[in-house]
């Protein structure tokens, strides 16, 4: 299958994100310069195929003229999280098959003694047989064939679809989870079988066992969506192959997706974080904090030097670790929906309880009767009410403003408006202690990042966020309500790699690490080199879990090539020990974990000027005006402008306070920021320090 | 004082929480015993500069250290007073560990700073990490038969270890002569020094900001609405007094079972604990002093009202009457290693099983509570080494108002992960046989308990010792509100093909075991809450069909289905 080399600007691709509620499409045609095309549809949940493909319609782009699709899904989160799973059957170690029901130990949360947990699989669907391998990948007890053969059977009988087959230690020697496979497809009626060592290669039965196991409960579901979408697609003149994201921020063909189908989960919020990337490092921010606030929850994630922090160690909900490469995306119980109340100590709190989408914040006019930070936004002048997206029947700004001074500022003693206030301070403030948790977890301070807001919601809070975190300026993209779209247009292909050392460096063996990073990086490069769309270039990116010997938390730190040496190494570490936790241990010998390669096909730049239609662009800020209208700042009103963001020019500078709507987001400005646009349209806001 | 507006206060209060959460963070990430790093056995907080009574604690602190760091603090600040301790100077750290001076077991080892603004003392900033040796009988000091405390390890007072801001290598050496692996404990001791120093920083960049009266005040104030809070919550349970019975298996030393006698008062906003009728001190190591008493019944309040800030406010209406003269008040020198693992469990459980009675729909039936802690050491002839093993376990939790109990759940004072199988195969000379749940543990009810562990171990070459130091292996984990008990602890021991049961069931030190032996563990499951007989006949089958009770353990214990 012969595709157009995606260099040159001749191009025609479309990148589409179906997000939970909205599908969101951008469509850049390279043959018209660049004519940028956008639609927001609602998602289709029961066949998101279907609203993938009306959003397409309703660019009126001819489907046929297309280069390339790229595609974001939730199918799989969704499946996941609903545990609405194929039927799935496990053959597992004598002995074990209760590791995917017992965990590890824990509950959800620290206080409170209750809790439940649903195994991926039930016990009745978890069969075991005769086998054991030991932790030196020894055999103990051969794989009994004819147990085995009877086993899968049983699941076949049981009506399962899909089957796990996930032995004790097949990290350390995969014979028997290999021979079972085997056995397992000379009886299983489809393709759909998953064994443990495949997607996760090392210790730890209860993670690789789920990991698998949700890879086999989501693999028939997800191949039966991308033959639907296939065929749409080809029944609209679209027919070659298309792109998929992997929650790794990587794209792999539709037509190897399903094969790791477990690597999908959680590509939503990867989309996103990529296009911050990519965004920031055109616009000369390669250190950002993405900060995606939603309805119901605010996704943060940490970039260095434009790649986005990825995590192996993924748990996306209670006891539900995916143990798969994945952008480390954290979620926060704070969005839109948020609802405030005051507690019996007569303080004011902000969330977990969440409004959701129904009946969603009082201004959505579905019945909702809560306060929350949505609502608080209206109140305060900060959305436009003749502007909110999916409003049922218009609940006036004075009666939202009564509910607040009766449900909050009556029992504090404060009106309705510096409820509201109260309500977006305290939201911020929770929304920046989570931000910050989160950056120094990983060792870093966020006031060395600028912070990339996007979502509905992000730019309306991003710079009392900033503020409040000491972050000096924020970044706020030309579409942030299709930021996610946006990623599967520019995101790169991507393989990452993980193989254990365990050595302390002083007798690491030099030759075999500089061997395991040349064989990442040439097992990336062929797997990149069997898809159909080719990469402008390849790059590279190596890197070493390290630890002092003795310690259980490891330490990232970046290789600059794969030619390593122990004193390197050494030195490297120690540095960066130093540098997270202010403490130099001369007394204890360091030693290497891991080593990592990430291999990047890097696909050709995307010029993003076009985002905004430059012909709608005024010859000055005042010509972008709507009006002035009063907006609560600090405890009062001041009259503010209100900007068309499509219209600032792109020399445009001036200082808050000032609000820019757009069709999908809405920004602000607070007094004394400083704001400007760039050349590719991102709006930088200098925060005024506190 | 001024007035605070809610807005401030809430900042504040934030404000305080971040620096204690950001205190355990660093102490995890920076520490070398995976017993703090992995099992987060450590908590961090800030204390005030008059009685060390608590302004805020880390959320991330093992619960068992609710509260317990203010009474040791108190003790620094009057021991200073008195002259027993030095006085402190700016870069001051203290370290202590005697369990009588407000303490725990002899593992859990406080660092105490205080934090200098303008020339006083404005607040102590304090720690606990759990070290995994502090010398004594046993590697690790969990002792299943000591019967004075000089027997479980080094007991230091309150000296300081840095001396304006540099380690005294002098006490360090002390120290390093008398604890086990003493190498790697100098990483953890710079962790938990770095902790306290994050702290600090954070905590000046928030008086800087706010200014030092305003945090003052919110801290006085934040301690008032604490207690108003707690007070809340309270007088939404009916009057009455609530009584309760827990039982320990045994001292480890007398084969006898040790009550936890508790009568709870609830009387207007106020709850008064009273353990009279609890059995004296014991002769084993199954006492508990009184830091560690009132901090487990303030975890298991915690357990029941989550949402209550944790602040000495949030304690004043919880009156524990010192319950002298019984195990829960023990004194110098009654050994006390069992306090902080397994008593505060049992405490918490008397708590849970009165508190019921008044909150039916709040609280649980008895979580399996018990840290059910199994101890290989031995020598590893393939490696040329010794080595020591700890397999900690926990259990089912109890059934509630509106759900079953959690299979395999942590221990009641505990938020930890269990290593994997893999792992310890991997580090240690054994191997599982088998490792499931605890078929028939879960105490039948309207909802019942959750289901213990089991596992067998065996050990693959050389030669070991097993100690064991668990609970519930006489009585099950108490239903509620007619619901059974959880299913009881059992410990087994084949050795030689003959198999062995501890006398006191739970508890044993230094079984001796060769290569082919084995040990098999099966872990309590949760009480069963309401009436068998009143549960969905639907779930009775699909918990038949999951193969969790066989047909007939479920006609007799739900009746037909």
């Amino acid at each position: 299958m012969a595709e157009k080399e995606a260099a040159g600007n001749e191009y025609v691709v479309a990148g589409i994100d179906v997000g939970g509620t909205f599908t969101d499409l951008i469509l850049i045609d390279g043959s018209a310069g660049g004519k940028v095309y956008v639609a927001k549809t609602p998602t289709t949940l029961d066949n998101q195929a279907y609203g993938v493909v009306s959003a397409l319609g309703t660019t009126g782009f001819p489907i046929d003229r297309i280069d390339l699709i790229v595609h974001g899904t939730t199918t799989t989160t969704n499946a996941v999280l609903e545990r609405r799973l194929a039927r799935t059957g496990m053959i597992t170690t004598q002995g074990f098959r209760d590791v995917l029901e017992l965990g590890r130990r824990t509950r959800p949360n620290p206080y409170g003694m209750t809790g439940a947990f649903v195994p991926v699989i039930p016990r009745n669907l978890r069969l075991e047989v005769p086998e054991r391998v030991e932790a030196s990948g020894a055999v103990r007890t051969p794989l009994d064939e004819a147990a085995t053969r009877a086993a899968v059977r049983q699941l076949i009988d049981a009506g399962c679809e899909s089957l796990v087959i996930h032995f004790l230690h097949a990290y350390a020697n995969p014979a028997h989870e290999k021979r079972a496979a085997e056995i397992a497809a000379e009886l299983w009626p489809n393709d759909h079988i998953t064994t443990g060592h495949s997607l996760l290669s090392e210790a730890r039965e209860f993670e690789r066992g789920v990991t698998a196991a949700v890879n086999a409960s989501v693999q028939p579901i997800l191949k039966r969506y991308v033959e639907r979408l296939r065929s749409e697609l080809a029944e609209r003149g679209y027919r070659r192959d298309f792109l998929m994201m992997n929650g790794n921020g990587g794209m792999i063909s539709a037509r190897y997706v399903t094969n790791e189908a477990a690597k999908t989960v959680m590509s939503g919020p990867a989309s996103g974080v990529m296009a911050a990337a990519y965004t920031g490092r055109r616009a000369g921010f390669p250190n950002l904090v993405t900060y995606d606030m939603g309805g119901t929850s605010t996704d943060v994630a940490l970039i260095r030097g434009a790649q986005p922090a990825v995590s192996n160690e993924i748990e996306i909900e209670y006891a539900m670790p995916i143990h798969v490469p994945m952008v480390d995306v954290h979620t926060v119980g704070a969005g839109g929906g948020s609802i405030a109340r005051i507690d019996d100590s007569g303080l004011i709190r902000v969330g977990p309880e969440s409004a959701g989408a129904t009946p969603g914040p009082i201004c959505y006019g579905r019945g909702g009767t809560e306060p929350t930070i949505s609502d608080a936004n209206l109140i305060l002048g900060r959305l436009n009410p003749r502007r909110l997206l999916a409003v049922d029947s218009p609940v006036s700004v004075p009666d939202i403003e009564a509910i607040f001074a009766e449900k909050l500022g009556g029992r504090i003693g404060i009106g309705g408006a510096e409820a509201a206030g109260a309500v977006l301070r305290i939201a911020n403030l929770k929304m920046a202690g989570a931000i910050r948790m989160v950056s120094i977890s990983k060792g870093h301070d966020p006031r060395d990042f600028a912070l990339f807001a996007f979502g509905g919601a992000g730019p309306l809070h991003a710079t009392a966020l900033a503020r409040e975190l000491g972050i000096p300026k924020v970044l706020v993209p030309a579409r942030p309500g299709i930021t996610n779209a946006l990623g599967c247009v520019v995101a790169d292909m991507r393989h990452d790699f993980v193989n254990t050392v365990n050595q302390p460096v002083a007798a690491l063996d030099e030759a075999l690490a500089r061997d395991i990073l040349a064989r990442q990086a040439a097992e990336g490069r062929e797997l990149i080199a069997k898809e159909a769309v080719k990469p402008q270039t390849i790059r590279i990116v190596h890197s070493a879990d390290m630890q002092f010997v003795g310690q259980t938390h490891l330490l990232n730190v970046p290789l600059p090539s794969a030619d390593v040496t122990r004193a390197h190494l050494q030195d490297i570490f120690e540095k960066a020990y130093y540098a997270r936790f202010r403490v130099k241990l001369p007394e204890i010998r360091a030693a290497l974990v891991n080593l990592n390669t990430s291999v990047i096909g890097v696909r050709s730049e995307l010029d993003l000027s076009t985002l905004i239609d430059p012909a709608g662009r005024s010859g000055t800020v005042a010509d972008a005006l709507v009006e002035t209208r009063p907006v609560w700042f600090d405890g009062r009103w001041l009259d503010t402008p209100v900007y068309a963001r499509e219209k600032l020019p792109l020399d445009a500078a001036f200082e808050g306070p000032a609000i820019l709507e757009q069709l999908d987001a809405t920004t602000v400005v607070e007094p004394g920021d400083r704001c400007s646009s760039d050349g590719e349209g991102n709006i930088i806001i200098e925060v005024r320090r506190s | 004082m001024t007035t605070l507006d809610a807005i401030t206060l809430s900042v504040i209060q934030a404000g305080l929480q971040q620096v204690c959460d950001e205190m355990d963070l660093t102490f995890s990430r920076a520490a070398f015993s995976p017993v703090i790093a992995e099992a987060n056995d450590r908590s961090d907080g800030i204390y005030s500069a008059e009685d060390g009574s608590l302004i805020a604690q880390g959320i991330g602190g093992l619960p068992v250290f609710v509260g317990v760091m203010q009474y040791s603090t108190r003790t620094l600040i009057e021991m200073i007073r008195e002259g027993k301790a030095l006085k402190p100077e700016p870069g001051d750290i203290y370290i202590v560990n005697d369990p009588y001076l407000g303490g725990t077991h002899l593992m859990d080892v406080r660092f105490v700073k205080p934090v200098w603004r303008n020339g006083k003392i404005y607040c102590w900033l304090s720690n606990t990490g759990h070290w995994p040796d502090i010398g004594g009988a046993v590697p690790g000091g969990f002792s299943a038969s000591a019967t004075s405390v000089e027997q479980e390890g080094l007991r230091l007072p309150p000296v300081k270890l840095f001396k304006k801001g540099a380690m005294d290598p002098e006490i360090h050496a002390i120290i390093a002569s008398n604890i086990r692996v003493a190498d790697q404990r100098i990483g953890d001791i710079k962790a938990q020094a770095a902790a306290l120093m994050v702290g600090q920083d954070r905590l000046y960049e928030l008086l800087d900001r706010y200014g030092d009266k305003t945090v003052t005040d919110a801290i006085a104030e934040l301690r008032r609405r604490a207690g108003e809070q707690m007070r809340a919550r309270i007088a939404e349970m009916p009057d009455g007094v609530f009584r309760s019975k827990a039982f320990v298996d045994s001292d480890g030393v007398v084969d006898e079972p040790l009550t936890i006698a508790l009568s709870i008062e609830k009387s207007g906003d106020t709850l008064t604990f009273d353990f009279d009728g609890s059995s004296p001190p014991c002769a084993g190591p199954m006492n508990s002093v009184l830091a560690t008493t009132l901090s487990s019944v303030y975890l298991a309040i915690r357990h029941v009202f989550p949402d209550v800030p944790l602040s000495a406010g949030a304690f004043e209406p919880l009156i524990v009457k010192r319950p002298e003269g019984t195990f829960l008040d023990a004194r110098y020198p009654r050994p006390v290693s069992g306090c902080a693992a397994e008593v505060s469990q049992r405490i918490a459980e008397a708590v849970f099983a009165a508190m019921v009675q008044a909150l039916p729909d709040k609280v649980t039936a008895a979580p399996a509570g018990s840290s059910g802690n199994f101890a290989l050491g031995g020598h590893d002839p393939a490696r040329g080494r010794d080595f020591v093993m700890y397999q900690i376990s926990g259990g089912g939790y109890g059934g509630s108002a509106g759900a079953d109990g959690l299979s395999n759940g942590c221990s009641t004072i505990g938020i930890s992960k269990s290593p994997p199988v893999e792992v310890m195969e991997q580090a240690f000379p054994v191997l599982y046989r088998h490792y499931a749940l605890h078929e028939g543990s879960g105490g039948a009810g309207r909802h019942r308990g959750g289901f213990g562990l089991a596992y067998e171990i065996e050990l693959l070459r050389g030669t070991a010792r097993a100690s064991f130091v668990m609970d519930h292996g006489r009585t099950g984990p108490l239903g509620a509100l007619g619901g059974e008990d959880g299913g009881v602890n059992r410990v087994k021991v084949i050795r030689d093909g003959i198999e062995h049961v501890p006398p006191h069931l739970s508890k044993e030190q230094d079984i001796p075991l060769s290569a082919g032996d084995r040990v098999q563990v099966k872990t309590p499951g949760g009480g069963g809450y309401g009436d068998p007989r009143e549960r969905d006949r639907a779930l009775v089958a699909r918990d038949v069909a999951m193969g969790y009770y066989t047909p007939q353990e479920a006609e007799t214990r739900f009746g037909p289905f």
